[in-house]
């Protein structure tokens, strides 16, 4: 591109010169008010949350720019010595870690089984697998809840987990199927001339070479999981509710709760702002790969 | 080579077949059940859907959100992806826009739910159209909560504070008031001063404060002290009811009515002057609420279709829009003409995507809308948790709204398979 804009530069006139130059910096000044109103939101609920609720109930978060010595960290004290939050806090990195992993791994072999091995149906079931992709997680709550009662396992974590791994594998599946059959298929012929099993060209071939694939799924399922609660909201109980759900619980009094509900809101995005921060590249090539979710 | 390839199939089949397979099964024949699942009741479940108000509702506002949301969200992810190229700053952009992708649905609510507080206090965009309001003049001074002092031949009637007694041309009437907040008393009001002796047609008289910061002075006199009222409005009126006279008040609280007659008028400070003033707009209330939550999802998703249509801007052969702008034609033109029909097929799964999500909403409209508005946000996905779990308890309606869900999808995976197979051919 750079080459053609600079065959061009030379063709301008000093009238287009200026109103390229207008046309830039208007530009600018527009994408500068609407960063600046994507930035605001969360702004305003990270300064809530550090304001106290007496503050918060009479006055808006914007007036401690007037007045600053309003701020304090009273609400995040408040929240981690609550063992309802803690112990919610620690239910998500419970439900998201394991159902990551899982996802992961099904995914990946069902990936390499899809790209690279011949077998009856394969085109048929890899089909199925993409009507799969868009089917809404609402079917399965009404069936899912009455089959995890008889199996005992409703209210607990590792149901929300099977829950979440089984509408996660769609996604998976496509994803990494889609990147396995990128991979060169002579290296895959050089490992099987040497005598290699499936099993160890899937292990030392394709998982090394699925790298990036493999981590932009994991940051993708990890969010997505990290911030559902529908199925958490069915699914867990008192003991196993992840932080959206024990968050959502001091909705109902928006007004005298705001400053659980800012800060609690806060404290769940951490770590997806630090995981989105830390690895958004992955994060925006599992959205190209084809989302679908 | 079968057994491998099953071998490395089976945990995922397992998953899929038990608990997504099975359960659509399941679901379909559940529709055509009662609520306990007690008895057969066929279609009823699909015709109750239709016909019962709360659930009408919500496939309504389903539909609202699919013609409103995706469209939006990619046309303003067009947008920014094409004036993205434009900046030097595109990366930290891209990052702005697309960072509320990380967070859950359950925060972006929370902080759309405070940002649309209706008290101008604290929401911020309140706030924001009450200071544009009244920079643009609508928020002339007003003194909530004002009253007249006792004893001084005023009254309170309904907000109007008057005098009780009428007044002819060349007299003067006071308006001493008290509970006016500190804080509604304009910067520019000045110590209140006694208006010049009226002339034959006017009437004068002053409105102040009749409050001695600190204590002090003598309750119904000018004293030293005591601030005048700016800016109310002060009407002659005639006994008939209708107003001879209107002014306002200068900065020490002083008026003069002019061209009076020879009548008696009773002077009367309208409501206007002491109601709350402009309190910004209901944005919770049923009316505006699901345009409030639409937004949430706009501040979400535009993101989405920010990053992939700019990835796909990039992928696209730059020397066509060159050579077509060497030949003369405008930046319009270029995008209309070649830089669209090129992005097609990106613009086309960004829709799709947005579509298929935008279908299974569900926590934005739990969390943001406050009881008295939830009814009039409803929405399938809302309404399906509502009657089978959230104390409706009727699974069979519950079954016969997921699988309405499940037909509304149908068509995007029709696309999504047709894409897939198409995709292989070439």
């Amino acid at each position: 591109m750079s080459g053609a804009a600079t065959h061009v530069r030379g063709k301008k006139t000093l009238a287009r010169a200026i109103l390229g130059f207008v046309d830039k910096g208007v530009v600018n000044a527009v994408l500068v008010i609407v960063a600046i109103f994507w930035l605001v939101p969360t702004l305003g609920l990270f300064l809530s949350s550090l304001r106290t609720v007496g503050d918060s109930a009479s006055s808006g978060w914007w007036t401690i720019f007037t007045t600053p010595a309003q701020l304090t960290i009273e609400n995040y004290a408040n929240l981690l010595a609550n063992p309802t939050i803690t112990g919610s806090f620690w239910n998500t990195i419970l439900i998201a870690v394991p159902t990551t992993v899982f996802v992961v791994i099904f995914g990946a072999l069902a990936g390499y089984a899809f790209a690279w091995l011949k077998f009856p149906g394969r085109d048929w079931l890899l089909i199925v697998v993409i009507v799969l992709l868009a089917v809404p997680l609402q079917v399965a709550l009404i069936p899912l809840a009455r089959m995890f009662g008889t199996l005992g396992i409703f209210g607990s974590i590792f149901g929300v987990i099977l829950f979440h791994v089984a509408f996660g594998l769609p996604f998976a599946i496509f994803l990494l199927r889609n990147f396995f059959t990128q991979i060169p298929a002579e290296l895959l012929e050089a490992a099987r001339i040497d005598g290699a099993s499936d099993w160890r060209i899937f292990v030392q071939v394709i998982l090394p070479l699925g790298g990036p694939a493999i981590a932009s799924l994991a940051i993708f399922q990890f969010l997505w999981t990290w911030n559902d609660m529908l199925v958490a909201l069915i699914f867990t109980n008192s003991g196993s509710q992840p932080l959206t759900v024990a968050i959502q619980s001091q909705l109902r009094q928006f007004g005298s709760n705001i400053d659980v509900l800012s800060a609690g809101a806060f404290l769940s995005m951490i770590v997806p702002l630090i995981v989105f921060f830390a690895f958004q590249r992955f994060f925006v090539q599992a959205l190209l790969a084809g989302s679908q979710k | 080579m079968f057994l491998i390839a099953l071998g490395f199939l089976a945990p995922a089949l397992v998953l899929l077949a038990g608990l997504v397979l099975y359960p659509i099964l399941y679901t379909v024949v559940r529709s055509f059940f009662s609520a306990d699942g007690g008895a057969f009741v066929g279609w009823d479940n699909y015709v109750t859907m239709f016909t019962n108000d709360s659930t009408f509702t919500a496939i309504r506002n389903n539909v609202i959100w699919v013609l409103v949301a995706p469209v939006a969200c990619t046309v303003l992810g067009l947008l920014f992806a094409v004036l993205l190229e434009k900046i030097k700053w595109s990366t930290a952009f891209k990052l702005i826009i697309f960072m509320p992708m990380a967070i859950s649905m359950l925060a972006a609510g929370v902080i759309f739910r405070g940002m649309f507080q209706e008290s101008p206090n604290l929401g911020v965009v309140n706030a924001a159209v009450v200071a544009v309001n009244g920079a643009f003049g609508g928020g002339d001074a007003a003194y909530p909560g004002a009253n007249p002092r006792t004893d001084v031949g005023l009254i309170n009637d309904n907000g109007v504070i008057a005098s009780e007694a009428a007044a002819a041309a060349g007299t003067e009437v006071n308006f001493p008031l008290v509970g006016v907040r500190a804080d509604a008393v304009p910067a520019s009001a000045a110590q209140a001063e006694i208006a010049g002796t009226a002339s034959a047609g006017q009437i004068t008289g002053t409105v102040w404060l009749d409050v001695v910061t600190g204590g002090g002075g003598t309750n119904g006199q000018i004293d030293d002290g005591k601030t005048g009222l700016p800016g109310i409005q002060v009407d002659a009126v005639e006994a008939s009811g209708t107003i001879a006279a209107t002014t306002e008040t200068d900065a020490a609280g002083r008026y003069v009515l002019d061209g009076l007659g020879t009548e008696s008028y009773r002077i009367a400070l309208p409501a206007s002057n002491f109601d709350e003033g402009y309190q910004g707009v209901s944005w919770l209330s049923s009316g505006l609420i699901t345009a409030v939550i639409i937004l949430s999802y706009i501040w979400i998703w535009a993101g989405f279709a920010m990053v992939m249509i700019a990835s796909g801007l990039s992928a696209i052969d730059r020397s066509l829009q060159e050579a077509a702008r060497m030949d003369g034609a405008n930046e319009w033109k270029v995008f209309s003409r070649i830089t669209a029909p090129l992005l097609s097929p990106v613009l086309i799964v960004v829709f799709v995507t947005l579509i298929i999500n935008v279908l299974k909403i569900f926590d934005l409209v739990y969390v943001i809308p406050p009881g008295a508005s939830k009814p009039a946000a409803n929405v399938i996905a809302v309404e399906m948790w509502t009657v089978s779990f959230g104390g409706g308890s009727n699974q069979g309606l519950g079954s016969a709204l997921a699988i309405l869900l499940l037909i509304l999808v149908l068509p995007s995976m029709i696309i999504n398979v047709r894409k897939f197979r198409q995709e292989r051919q070439s």
